[in-house]
């Protein structure tokens, strides 16, 4: 039974790992470049939600709605001003851009006089229910995260098979320029991605938040969603989530089974190992050049 | 302006150019030798920190900058070699000694790096860097036995042949030579066919391995002397410091060092210093302005994170070749002076280099 109870509260972390990784691979798939921002995005949906929630007094359903909507807005205007301009340089400075809009968010946000530097607690409805299964004891907020995160894959998934956007979205990812060619408006869907990455962070964040708190530091589990997509493979959707799962799966059951220090680092361990054995991820494409 | 009329191949591999470059650096290299009488000791501290950072930077330079390698856990280098150096001369052996312990200990902690780094690239490397930065900090605060834990370690100040260097002006010029000793020694690699290979890599793998080079080799030895500089690095800033924590290696300092190379200009070994002098200077900057600023923004938590990250997103957009690319485009200005071209250091628009494909 305990072993079932670590098994579910790894499954929900890994949830949100596996939403944030879904953003980095949503952006690198698009535009092939890695956004370190993707954990100050969550940070900043959480204080979206709540800022709608507490300040302007919106309804839950309405605010969570609200802050999606705004945070994909954010990530579009995001890529139209600073990405966008520098797309073609070296993968590592928009890797050091992004950092850098990692810090900016951050700091802007511990810059808020006394909202910034103190911790929250998101008002949800279902804060502090719990089922009983059995032994099993069943928290509402890690249900309603496995729950959430399953309804975003199937809506992701169901807009990438069947939808326009989302067809053009995989030819653009595929070959941007025979993307272009087609009459595909790549730059736009770039755009697009951003935005599509930013909301997915935002559903994160939200999601997030009851279990622990809204602060300015939260964005630093982005830093444990990396090897959530580095396990999946960079490059492949389904990939993150299962890497996410993997991730907070492992965390779970080595904070139980093993010595002091293991939880903290188990993911890193796994990435490592992984990158050794596997370099590509469980679901990576392997692809070559030829010269 | 000026024309370097050369008569034989040995002007080519010459460190100094021409007659300016001689004045110029002896120059500065009188105003760094009597800087101790004339500058106030606080001021003098904080040279001796840019010149250790710029000790650290040389060595992510020429890992970043020039092998095209970017470490995302650099700051585990330089913890290796504080606690090597903690250790050893907690024990009780000599400075020089210990020095080059720690110097060893980091460049064969950088081979074990290094080998992911034969089989991934471009971001993947990033993570198995960013991973072992994590790894070590943890194992840093939980070896409590050899690194003393979360409580910290202190050091006893360097002693060679019975001279202590415990004042700051002793100090500073320990890290004046060994700073000079590393910079010659790098700029000699450079100038060498290793460094040649080094930048064959950075600008094509597959054409550096069609010309013969042993890229896993090459990519090894770069990763181990740069983490030999970051240890050398480690260990004099945990003897000025006197005190080390695991929280002193943590990622932020990693980014912090990538942030001074990036900001100094990826690719000049004048980067490595102007981003050491940035990343030291910076904090002052702000502290002096704050008295300036109204107070909400003077006096909130956050004001040093968003100009650390509105300066590296400005340098990135404006300025991708950092503060030493700015003072070269100022310096091709002067020497034309009214011919000068705003075209001339226009960035070419390239095709996205795709990491998939290998």
């Amino acid at each position: 039974m305990q072993f079932v109870q670590l098994l579910i509260s790894g499954v929900s972390q890994g949830c949100i790992y596996g939403l944030i990784a879904l953003g980095f691979v949503l952006i690198y798939k698009a535009t092939e470049t890695v956004s370190f921002a993707q954990g100050e995005l969550m940070m900043l949906g959480a204080f979206c939600g709540l800022a709608l929630m507490t300040v302007l007094g919106f309804p839950f359903w309405v605010a969570v709605l609200a802050s999606i909507l705004a945070m994909g807005l954010f990530g579009t205007v995001l890529e139209r001003a600073v990405i966008r301009p520098i797309l073609g340089q070296p993968a590592f400075s928009i890797v050091m851009l992004t950092i850098g809009i990692g810090y900016v968010l951050r700091g802007l946000v511990t810059m808020i006089p006394n909202i910034g530097t103190d911790t929250h607690t998101l008002p949800v409805p279902y804060k502090d229910m719990s089922f009983r299964l059995g032994a099993l004891v069943l928290n509402a907020e890690q249900l309603v995260v496995i729950g959430a995160t399953a309804a975003l894959c199937v809506l992701l998934f169901a807009m990438f098979r069947y939808s326009k956007l989302g067809i053009a979205m995989q030819a653009s990812s595929q070959n941007q320029l025979a993307a272009y060619y087609m009459g595909i408006p790549v730059q736009r869907l770039n755009g697009l991605a951003w935005g599509l990455a930013a909301a997915v962070a935002a559903v994160a964040g939200l999601l997030l938040a009851p279990i622990t708190f809204v602060h300015a530091n939260m964005g630093l589990i982005g830093l444990k969603a990396f090897p959530a997509a580095v396990v999946g493979g960079f490059g492949s959707l389904p990939g993150a989530i299962v890497g996410g799962l993997v991730i907070g799966i492992v965390e779970s059951l080595s904070g139980f089974y093993l010595p002091d220090g293991f939880k903290d680092t188990a993911a890193y361990i796994v990435v490592l190992i992984m990158l050794m054995v596997k370099p590509n991820g469980l679901f990576g494409e392997k692809l070559r050049k030829k010269v | 302006m000026r024309f370097i009329f050369k008569t034989s191949y040995e002007q080519d591999l010459r460190l100094a150019k021409h007659g300016g470059h001689v004045f110029w650096y002896s120059l500065l290299a009188v105003a760094l030798v009597v800087a101790p009488w004339v500058a106030p000791e606080y001021w003098l501290a904080q040279l001796t920190f840019v010149l250790i950072y710029a000790i650290v930077g040389l060595g992510l330079m020429l890992l970043a900058g020039f092998t095209g390698l970017f470490s995302l856990g650099h700051a585990a280098f330089l913890g290796v070699g504080a606690y090597t150096q903690a250790v050893l001369t907690g024990m009780g052996w000599p400075f020089a000694l210990s020095l080059a312990c720690a110097a060893g200990l980091s460049a064969a902690v950088g081979v074990v790096v290094g080998l992911p780094a034969l089989r991934v690239k471009g971001i993947y490397l990033g993570m198995a860097t960013l991973s072992f930065g994590f790894i070590v900090e943890e194992v840093f605060a939980r070896w409590e036995s050899v690194t003393g834990g979360n409580s910290g370690k202190h050091l006893v100040p360097p002693e060679i042949w019975g001279f202590k260097f415990e004042s700051t002006e002793s100090f500073y010029f320990l890290c004046l030579v060994i700073a000079v000793v590393s910079t010659l020694a790098i700029l000699n690699l450079l100038r060498s066919s290793t460094g040649r290979a080094f930048v064959a890599i950075r600008d094509s793998e597959i054409s550096a391995q069609s010309m013969g080079i042993h890229l896993a080799w090459y990519k090894t030895l770069s990763f181990s002397i740069s983490a030999a500089l970051a240890g050398i690095g480690g260990a004099l800033y945990a003897h000025k410091l006197q005190f080390i924590s695991p929280d002193q290696f943590n990622i932020l300092q990693s980014i912090d060092l990538l942030l001074m190379i990036v900001i100094g200009g990826l690719g000049s070994v004048h980067g490595a210093f102007l981003g050491a002098i940035f990343l030291i200077t910076m904090p002052q900057m702000i502290s002096l302005s704050k008295d300036w600023l109204p107070a909400a923004i003077g006096q909130a938590p956050g004001l040093q994170a968003v100009v650390y990250g509105v300066v590296l997103i400005a340098f990135v957009l404006f300025e991708p070749m950092g503060l030493y690319g700015r003072w070269l485009k100022v310096r091709t200005w002067l020497q034309m002076f009214p011919f000068y071209r705003r075209g001339l250091f226009k960035r070419q628009k390239s095709f996205q280099k795709s990491d998939r494909l290998r």
